[in-house]
């Protein structure tokens, strides 16, 4: 629908989602309901959001905490079950199936790196257990030296020494252990990583580390990722295509390359203005006034309109829609309008 | 660089120990600095190369068993690395303010912000409750949190992660103190939310003449906001100059790396420059120049004698090529 | 220096026994006096009453042994007592020493038994309540709550009470042992629970987890081998603490004369018979046994201590 396919020749992408929506019930208590005759409250973590991964590409979601990006991952590995909408892996609608066999052949292509290197990996298990549990859970090996084969050739994949498996997470390093994570997502032969924020704890210099390990193995590995990050420069570095999340909604959604050359939404404007840059040194960014508002109550109209400069009456009042244009679709009154200025 | 007047704090040969059961951590190792008035000296380095213990070691508030295990912290000339507990904490606020990265860690979240900033006010100086309570709200006023009367007698939690960090600004700008230690400020909070604090604590520095020290390992923050840098690597400084020259034409291979480590906006997707391995563990610091294992230009020098910082160009570097 | 302890970690590959004793937990128990002066008496009595057979001077239950005219013998080195009998005799010439070494077998094996059917049942309980959330984990935590707000004694007493109301009386003393292990369990199992419920809520939302999840791994085993290996440390402590207690309970009901039976003491029985020589002279029939209870009980709880403080590595 929106992305622009690529002239090849898998033409269907590997991901399609559509509509995709994720509630989730923040009430009080039943009892303090009924005694403080509190309202139900509804967090509308992702509302109705939809976007398509070609194959070997990389979409980038982007936004602040909050904003739903993470949810969305959730949702299309099946942490999380969608409260609407669909999410279509190669033809196969995901969010449909319930019973773990049906899953169980999707669950092998599809898999996911995670934010903290600490907390990713079983702290009690060695290495080689760790690697090895998607091959085992999937019946992809089953005698042990196929296994021990396996595991080696993984770990010596992600940049790490096969005498590694016997070790212990706790002695690695953050990067390290970030590799170990990546071993064990390419563990089962998927076609498609969704990649939570997986640098953002990490210091700069393993940041590239670990960035450089991933484009090496999309390119060998012909992988898709859905790559979720709160840092622009990150994205601009890995993506093909960019969504720019913002209060569980996608603001605009484009090709890397036009989103980064000239934004549209304002939102995505802010967003840029705020990357340091370190070619321009003691250059004061855009500091724009506002936070993100509370996703329970968000504003009526579009909910950015408190924060933007162009905000007129009908931003105030209309949720926008998303507008296609040439590489991509933009959801703003006022770029539809074409009262942006530049 | 001309020194007129003495510099507001020195930092002299400073050394941090862990006595450990398996033996003594040196964690920060022989590092010398200098912060002038009103200057901004960003400090980088990867997580656990020291630059947080050396900020909380100019504040006294090393955790046991960590400790200033030699060396010397000059306020104004005058030692105060090895005052007494009460002393310290007079300065500590009077002189010198403290930022943290989380907020929330910094704010008593039984007490008002309006009862914790008339606090600070009132230990540090001979105000009426009356005029710290108008000094407060002055101060919320600067850091810019919107309808600031009204929020003075709220409480912590009643604030975003933002507003939170403004107000410990205030807390830490509250008795005019002449340097703030300011530890990963920012890395907290959203990006659209970080170039406003920078922007304010620049704003606060340049009004007040507040110098500060800008611990960070965020390269995006200190070039926008630091006037010198000072890298980190193991517990030892690897280079300190100005900022342009850092950035720019980084003499340390290690600081070198660093920048091209860094994804920026409009160089392209091709590779980042990527330094391999790992920083070493504090038990397994290797002889010579800590950097030696990964630097890429390393000769026999570095992995026998450890180099000392010397001038390059603008820069001081401690490395054998220079 | 949030990886303070990862820095001191020894880096070298090392099998579990060289890591145990190259580990903080051995460490601090090195440092600790009390520690293991309370680990060797804990260690002395679950050797006597593993080998009680062998230890113990003379077998108590055999009654063909007993010879009345021992009865009453003061302990050794107290006048009228004899090398014979070190702690003294009962009013049936039984041997105090081997009364107390079976005793505290049978203490041992009720507190053992009791607290290994409290651990199964809590931790299955506290994983389903902690791992599924929602209903199921508010009607566990409702039922532990109601549990919770009596007496362990009188819930234990209700158990024993029915049980025995049940049974017809013949089997009584037979069954006993196990009605006390039942009744002393199912008091016990509230604080496994709770405990494994708030860090398995804990554990679920860590991402080493989800992970699992993503696999498709049946809840069920994501429980067992990933969730309850990293729960196992306050589990250790309750079960420590849990065991002084259980003995302590069992002790209390046989005392009231709901535990075990006067043919096979436990330690509590052992003080129960003995208190009612206690104003005619005969002291050692009962302060004795009550000594070596006091002392397992003891030791017990200070391990129980040393481990709370020896996981947790706040307090360090």
């Amino acid at each position: 629908m929106a992305v622009p396919q690529p002239v090849a020749d898998d033409t269907a992408p590997l991901l399609r989602v559509r509509d995709l929506s994720r509630y989730f019930d923040v009430s009080p208590p039943l009892l303090n309901r009924l005694v403080e005759r509190r309202p139900r409250r509804i967090l509308k973590a992702v509302d109705g959001i939809s976007f398509d991964i070609p194959r070997g590409k990389t979409l980038s979601l982007v936004g602040e905490s909050g904003c739903g990006k993470s949810t969305v991952a959730r949702c299309i590995v099946g942490l999380h079950a969608p409260t609407g909408g669909s999410v279509a892996f190669d033809g196969n609608d995901i969010s449909r199936l319930r019973d773990r066999a049906a899953q169980a052949p999707i669950r092998r292509r599809m898999q996911m790196i995670f934010q903290d290197p600490y907390a990713s990996l079983n702290p009690r298990w060695r290495v080689f257990n760790i690697i090895a549990e998607p091959i085992r859970a999937f019946r992809l090996l089953t005698d042990t030296a196929g296994l021990q084969r396996r595991v080696d050739e993984l770990l010596r994949h992600v940049g790490l020494a096969p005498a590694d498996g016997a070790k212990f997470p706790h002695e690695f390093s953050g990067g390290q252990r970030q590799r170990i994570s990546i071993a064990r997502a390419l563990a089962s032969n998927p076609e498609f990583l969704v990649c939570d924020e997986p640098t953002s704890a990490l210091d700069v210099s393993v940041q590239a580390q670990i960035l450089n390990l991933m484009k090496d193995l999309q390119r060998e590995l012909g992988l898709t990722y859905l790559f979720i990050s709160h840092d622009l420069s990150v994205v601009h570095h890995m993506s093909d295509y960019v969504g720019v999340m913002y209060l569980g909604r996608i603001a605009e959604l484009r090709e890397a390359k036009a989103l980064f050359a000239r934004p549209s939404h304002p939102y995505t404007r802010l967003l840029l203005d705020t990357i340091p840059d370190l070619r321009h040194i003691g250059r004061q960014r855009a500091p724009l006034a506002g936070e993100v508002p509370s996703p329970i109550k968000p504003p009526p109209g579009c909910a950015f309109h408190p924060r933007c400069p162009f905000a007129d009456d009908r931003c105030r009042t209309e949720r926008p829609e998303p507008v296609e244009v040439a590489d991509g679709r933009v959801a703003c009154h006022a770029a539809a309008e074409n009262r942006l200025p530049g | 660089m001309g020194r007129p007047n003495l510099p507001l704090l020195e930092v002299k040969h400073l050394c941090i120990e862990f006595p450990t059961r398996r033996g003594t951590l040196v964690a920060v190792d022989d590092v010398s600095f200098h912060i002038d008035p009103g200057e901004v000296l960003g400090v980088v380095g990867e997580s656990g190369a020291g630059k947080s213990l050396t900020g909380n070691a100019i504040i006294g508030l090393l955790e046991p068993p960590g400790r200033v295990a030699g060396g010397e912290i000059l306020l104004d000339g005058k030692r105060i690395d090895n005052l007494p507990y009460e002393q310290m904490q007079r300065i500590r606020g009077k002189d010198i303010g403290a930022i943290f990265q989380d907020p929330l860690t910094s704010l008593n979240p039984l007490y008002s912000i309006s009862r914790q900033l008339v606090e600070t006010i009132q230990t540090h100086t001979d105000m009426t409750a009356r005029q710290a309570r108008a000094r407060a709200l002055e101060l919320l006023q600067a850091v810019g949190i919107p309808a600031a009367d009204e929020r003075l007698d709220s409480y912590p939690h009643e604030f975003s992660g933002g507003m939170r960090q403004r107000v410990v600004i205030a807390l830490a700008l509250a008795a005019n103190p002449r340097l703030i230690i300011a530890d990963e400020p920012t890395t907290a909070l959203d990006v659209s939310i970080q170039a406003q604090i920078i922007a304010l604590l620049k704003k606060l520095c340049h009004e007040f003449g507040t110098a500060v020290m800008l611990v960070t390992h965020d390269m995006g923050v200190i070039a926008e906001a630091a006037d010198r840098v000072a890298v980190m690597y193991a517990g030892r400084l690897a280079e300190i100059g100005p900022v342009a020259d850092v950035i720019h034409h980084a003499r340390h291979p290690y600081s070198h790396g660093l920048m091209g480590a860094i994804p920026t906006i409009g160089s392209g997707t091709a590779r980042l420059t990527q330094i391999d391995g790992a920083m070493p563990r504090l038990t397994e610091i290797p002889s010579g120049c800590a950097f030696n294992p990964r630097c890429p230009k390393a000769f026999d020098r570095c992995l026998a004698e450890r180099p000392v910082l010397r001038a390059a160009g603008p820069n001081e570097v401690a490395c054998w090529l220079y | 220096m949030t990886d303070l302890a990862e820095q001191t970690a020894a880096p070298q590959r090392a099998s579990a026994l060289q890591r145990f004793f190259d580990g903080d937990i051995w460490y601090s128990f090195t440092r600790s006096r009390v520690t293991m002066v309370a680990a060797a008496i804990t260690a002395l009595f679950f050797v006597a009453a593993l080998f009680a057979p062998l230890v113990a001077p003379t077998n108590p239950y055999d009654l063909a042994a007993l010879n009345l005219l021992d009865a009453f013998t003061a302990p050794a080195w107290t006048e009228g007592g004899s090398a014979k009998h070190l702690l003294g005799t009962d009013e049936q010439g039984r041997d105090m020493l081997s009364a107390i070494i079976f005793g505290a077998r049978v203490s041992l094996t009720v507190g053992f038994a009791s607290i290994l059917f409290s651990m199964v049942l809590g931790i299955t309980l506290g994983l389903i309540a902690g791992y599924t959330g929602g209903l199921v984990d508010a009607f566990i935590m409702r039922v532990a709550d109601v549990q919770l707000s009596f007496p362990a004694i009188l819930i234990a007493l209700l158990v024993d009470g029915v049980v025995r109301g049940v049974l017809p009386p013949s089997m009584h003393n037979d069954m006993a042992i196990w009605v006390l292990i039942f009744s002393i369990g199912i008091s016990n199992w509230v604080q496994f629970a709770r405990t494994v419920r708030g860090s398995c809520m804990v554990e679920r939302n860590k991402e080493y987890v989800q992970a699992a999840r993503i696999i498709g791994i049946h809840p069920g085993l994501i429980m067992l081998r990933h969730v309850l290996p990293n729960v196992m440390g306050p589990v250790l402590v309750i079960a420590t603490i849990g065991l002084a207690i259980a003995v302590l309970l069992e002790a209390t009901l046989s005392f009231l004369g709901v535990g075990m039976p006067p043919t096979r003491p436990s330690l509590g029985t052992l003080v129960n018979s003995g208190q009612n020589f206690l104003a005619s002279g005969e002291w050692w029939i009962a302060v004795f046994p009550g000594l070596a209870l006091a002392l397992l009980v003891l030791s017990v709880n200070l391990l129980g201590d040393w481990l709370r403080d020896a996981l947790n590595p706040k307090l360090r």
